[in-house]
């Protein structure tokens, strides 16, 4: 015999339950499928789904730069994306980085330059400089604070952060406001 | 995040069908507005229409010799688009003092137009807010209102804009392209957006089975004599208190035509025809940019904690047209204000 279905017991007819979409993401190189609710945002199908724990949640708001990832080689907040819209895309996260054993430029100037304290931040800002770097438009350290002022560092570690970053893209650091660490 | 259903559209057609065909429908481009406003239950979106596959990346140049620009054209292409760089610098400088870089990588030029005013009270669905719950009441009015207008503003709502593009598209006197199911219009920047009134809920005159297609650049673009000065709390990724888009037509020391728009200050891109009227026929001294910056501000008011903006505009808007005037305009790396 028929019952009532959950949604008229409850009241909610009126709210759809969507299915379930098929997604491909191209993952640091290696292709990945996933079926998702179409809520899912980028940063929740990589951390959630894909094990992919490099990539942080800050704010999960766009206002920290947290989960900063390439997305077909452009910086992006992928908290404020839903994987679905980046069905087919190439995606590099901070686990994607580095040449097997072999840290990426980014990743060893940061240890060098104690660009970091809690390393939070540390993920989304080195993915960040990784698109700035990539994007060819800074010749100065104040082009390199402002182009990365999309990722807050709650420790306060922007000297060093400034530091490291001009060490990979001018072979050296011009910025002594701060504590270099070297 | 409520549940929604997940579409997207073949081509613009099929976009405006698809928007007409539900009413609780949403166009998703960039997401950076939207998919924030979804997080915190602000936006209910029955279904989401994803329009980032339709054929809207383009620039190019317009008949009359300005430019036509995609709505789906990313903000930070567009900033750095050869032709806005030589042509319309206040453009790209406008587009580049807001957000950051990654925002800018995602957000669209349409979406941009689009985005929703960011009054705390509009955000925080436990208070009321005549912008999101119309006839519920206007928080802000009585409430915090650091951040809210001074101009144009009703008993309704006292929500500014928040772009800072669109501040540079009021003063170039862009024209929005849109598709509904009665055809294409073309719409003047100044006719786009809305005051207030008493329908705080509408922010634009677009209408609901509308999808913008393109913004359409004259051929005047003031690239020698221009500014697009923001001022807030900190010196990056922080949305303006006030900010001042100018650009100059100035030939032997007078002024041949002056566009002025003001961001932060109205819940649209402001401008006054007869401050720039005073402006033009009169020689780039500062006595002008005085008289100039009264006739703007001499209807200002402020709701007590945004007080402070009528003055800050004033001094803005003086810093600003001296910047244009002296073609120095504001860098928005080096935040030095000169
Ligand atoms: C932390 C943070 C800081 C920011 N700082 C600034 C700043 O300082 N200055 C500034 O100017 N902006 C700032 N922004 C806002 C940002 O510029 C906007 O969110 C962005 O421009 C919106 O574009 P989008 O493509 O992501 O829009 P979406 O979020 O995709 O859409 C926004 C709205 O537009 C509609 N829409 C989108 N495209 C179309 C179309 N073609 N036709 C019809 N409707 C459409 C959508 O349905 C939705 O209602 C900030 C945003 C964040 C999150
Ligand atoms: S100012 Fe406008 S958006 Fe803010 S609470 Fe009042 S009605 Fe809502
Ligand atoms: S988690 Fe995405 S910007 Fe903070
Ligand atoms: S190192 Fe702690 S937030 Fe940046």
């Amino acid at each position: 015999m028929a019952r009532p279905s959950s949604a008229a017991r409850t009241g909610l007819e009126k709210i759809p339950t969507p299915a379930k979409v098929t997604v491909t993401l191209h993952v640091n190189g290696v292709e990945r499928k996933l079926t998702i609710a179409p809520w899912t945002t980028l940063l929740d199908a990589l951390r959630l789904y894909l094990d992919l724990t490099g990539t942080k949640k800050g704010c999960d708001h766009g206002q920290c730069g947290a989960c900063t990832v390439l997305v077909d080689g452009r910086r992006i907040n992928s908290c404020l994306t839903l994987a679905v819209m980046k069905d087919g895309a190439q995606v590099t996260t901070i686990e994607g980085l580095a040449q097997g054993n072999a840290l990426h430029p980014l990743q060893q100037a940061f240890i060098e330059h104690d660009a970091f304290q809690c390393g939070y931040c540390t993920p989304g800002q080195i993915c960040s400089a990784a698109g700035l770097i990539a994007e060819g438009r800074v010749q100065t350290a104040d082009e390199i604070r402002e182009l990365m002022s999309g990722n807050i560092c709650r420790c306060g570690a922007y000297p060093n952060i400034v530091a490291a970053i001009e060490a990979v893209m001018f072979g050296k650091a011009t910025d002594r406001s701060g504590a270099t660490g070297r | 995040m409520n549940n929604f259903e997940y579409t997207r559209a073949s081509d613009v057609a099929d976009a405006v069908r698809r928007i007409a065909s539900d009413p609780a429908a949403k166009f998703v481009a960039g997401g950076t507005n939207l998919i924030d406003l979804m997080k915190e239950n602000v936006a209910r979106p029955s279904r989401l229409i994803d329009i980032t596959h339709l054929p809207l990346d383009q620039i190019d140049e317009t008949q009359d010799g300005g430019l036509r620009i995609g709505a789906l054209v990313p903000n930070s292409d567009l900033a750095q688009h050869p032709q806005i760089e030589a042509r319309y610098p206040l453009l790209g400088s406008a587009i580049l003092a807001g957000a950051s870089p990654q925002l800018r990588n995602m957000a669209s030029t349409g979406g941009n137009l689009l985005q929703r005013t960011r009054c705390l009270y509009f955000y925080d669905t436990t208070t009321p807010c005549n912008k999101r719950e119309p006839g519920s009441g206007c928080s802000a009015i009585g409430g915090i209102n650091r951040m809210h207008a001074i101009l144009g503003t009703s008993e309704h709502c006292i929500a500014t804009h928040p772009s800072d593009m669109c501040v540079a598209l009021a003063a170039l006197e862009a024209r929005v392209l849109a598709t509904g199911r009665s055809g294409e219009r073309s719409i003047a920047f100044a006719e786009f957006h809305r005051l207030p009134g008493d329908t705080p809920q509408l922010d634009s005159n677009l209408r609901a089975d509308e999808i913008i297609t393109a913004i359409e650049l004259p051929p005047e673009g003031f690239a020698k004599n221009y500014t697009y000065l923001k001022i807030r709390d900190r010196l990056s990724y922080a949305f303006a208190l006030v900010s001042i888009a100018v650009g100059l037509d100035i030939e032997g020391g007078t002024i041949k035509e002056a566009r002025l728009a003001l961001g932060g200050v109205a819940h649209k891109p402001w401008r006054n025809r007869e401050a720039e009227a005073r402006l033009e026929g009169a020689p780039a001294t500062r006595e002008n940019f005085v008289r100039a910056a009264e006739t703007v501000l001499r209807e200002a008011r402020g709701f007590g904690h945004n007080d402070f903006k009528i003055e800050l505009a004033r001094r803005g808007i003086l810093r600003a047209l001296a910047q244009a005037a002296r073609g120095t305009p504001q860098s928005q790396a080096d935040k030095r204000i000169r």
